[in-house]
């Protein structure tokens, strides 16, 4: 039922914006906004998760346009004989 | 009828899409301002929405407009065609040879803090290695837009 709608904006007891989830575990978006600036300097906390604690991510993403760019060679390019 | 530039350009068999004059003095003029925004979307990424992917893809669209009015011929001079899936590669590189020297030197995989700067604050490291992917990522992602483009066109 909890996806028939979404929360209220502005509602502070919605899910995402608790610090520990309903387990009792602390969550990383927490820290993140806790800890962005003092681990990164970079006042954009988006940069931050994005290049710095999930760099892994956007290596994928990176090698994926490459993948995409080499596989557009290999199949469009004409061979040069 | 005196001859401009573009049509000396014409004569020397240099293959044109469009002969508009309009058209080709506006994507000349246009072509620098959007390179200027790109470089600054991408420069400007660590205080506002931008980075990587947005500004290759703004540098690209510089480049293929180029492309679209000038014709392929001319705008090889702006950006070569051959140098396109390379600087993709190189791009890519950077990336991963930024988080393999983050290993050599002690740390995790991408783990910029142990990159071996040794007159920085990690945290300061930290701030210019994103800085240097997103150039890897912005090399890659203008490198394979350009490329495939060309591809394209060949095919």
């Amino acid at each position: 039922m909890a996806t028939l709608e979404l929360p209220p904006r502005g509602d502070v007891t919605a899910p995402v914006h608790q610090t520990v989830n309903k387990a009792g575990d602390p969550v990383a978006g927490a820290y993140f906004i806790q800890n962005a600036y003092r681990d990164a300097a970079t006042p954009n906390m988006v940069t931050v998760i994005l290049a710095d604690y999930r760099s892994w991510d956007t290596l994928g993403e990176v090698v994926v346009v490459f993948a995409g760019g080499m596989a557009c060679y290999f199949i469009l390019r004409r061979r040069e004989s | 009828m005196t001859p401009t530039r573009v049509d000396a350009c014409h004569i020397e068999g240099m293959k044109s899409q469009t002969d508009s004059p309009i058209i080709h003095v506006c994507a000349r003029g246009l072509a620098p301002v959007i390179l200027i925004i790109g470089l600054y979307v991408f420069f400007h990424g660590h205080y506002s929405p931008g980075g990587g992917f947005q500004g290759g893809v703004l540098l690209a669209a510089s480049f293929l407009l180029l492309r679209m009015t000038l014709g392929t011929q001319i705008s090889q001079l702006v950006m070569p065609s051959r140098l396109t899936i390379t600087l993709s590669a190189i791009g890519a590189l950077i990336f991963a040879g930024t988080g393999l020297v983050a290993i050599f030197a002690g740390g995790n995989f991408l783990d910029y803090g142990f990159l071996p700067v040794p007159w920085f604050d990690p945290a300061y490291l930290r701030n210019y290695a994103i800085l240097f992917i997103e150039l890897g990522v912005t090399l890659t992602v203008m490198a394979t837009l350009v490329s495939i483009y060309d591809d394209l066109l060949e095919a």
